[in-house]
């Protein structure tokens, strides 16, 4: 396949775009599932708290890590081809920040891989966010819930856990 | 040896550098680490035992107990919050 199964970039990106590059031409496909993750103004918090937020990343490891996560979703589920795409930099709320796209024969398998990357890029690929509030810039902390979410695939979570 | 030792997030500001070569003479990421708490500055106490510090080994996500080799590429960063 010669379009990029992963990119890291500050651009925002094109769910249509997204989905008709990655099913072009494949007739073998019947379901395409897709998330997209958007950034909030809050974060457990009050609303309007969050009034940008800046995305770091680890260029080479970070591409690596979701490369790899595509491969082992491959091993687990049948479906035929995947795309993330992940925003780094400047974001403001309202803006879209990661999407995942499967395509496979049936709704199954591309439900489940699409759940299964993000569930896995949330706690393994080398990300941080920082939020700027009104009271100052932070880091974002890891959340517990998301090492269980990934649990549920049968890999032990310890990204948030010291 | 000579490695690479960078540094994300939180832990890259501490340090006040994204990354820095250093000769060492630790064998694994835990003496490399114990190593750099011991350095008097920001970067020791970022990564401090106790503080939630993940490593990486030539961009692999690592335990403490893997092995350092020569030209090797470190990484120190807090947990990930992507996505």
């Amino acid at each position: 396949m010669t379009n990029p199964r992963v990119s890291i970039q500050t651009q925002d990106f094109d769910l249509s775009e997204e989905v008709a590059r990655l099913q072009a031409g494949d007739k073998r496909v019947g379901a395409v599932c897709s998330f997209v993750g958007l950034v909030r103004d809050r974060n457990g918090g009050a609303e309007s708290s969050v009034q940008s937020m800046e995305l770091e990343h680890y260029p080479g490891m970070t591409e690596k890590s979701i490369e790899a996560m595509i491969d082992e979703a491959h091993q687990r589920f049948d479906f035929f081809d995947a795309r993330v795409v992940h925003r780094v930099g400047l974001l403001q709320p309202l803006d879209q920040i990661v999407l995942v796209a499967v395509t496979s024969a049936h709704r199954g398998e591309s439900f489940k891989a699409c759940e299964f990357l993000m569930d896995y890029l949330k706690t393994q690929a080398p990300f941080w966010k920082k939020e700027a509030t009104a009271d100052g810039a932070q880091w974002v902390d890891a959340r517990v819930s998301d090492d269980a979410a990934l649990a549920r695939w049968g890999i032990a979570g310890s990204n948030a856990v010291e | 040896m000579k490695i690479t030792v960078r540094y994300f997030a939180s832990i890259r500001e501490a340090a006040g550098t994204s990354s820095e070569v250093l000769q060492t003479q630790s064998t694994t990421l835990a003496q490399l680490r114990d190593e750099l708490i011991q350095r008097p500055g920001a970067t020791g106490a970022a990564l401090a035992r106790g503080r939630a510090v993940r490593l990486a080994l030539n961009q692999v996500m690592s335990d403490e107990s893997a092995m350092l080799a020569d030209g090797c590429e470190v990484a120190f960063f807090p947990p990930v919050t992507g996505g």
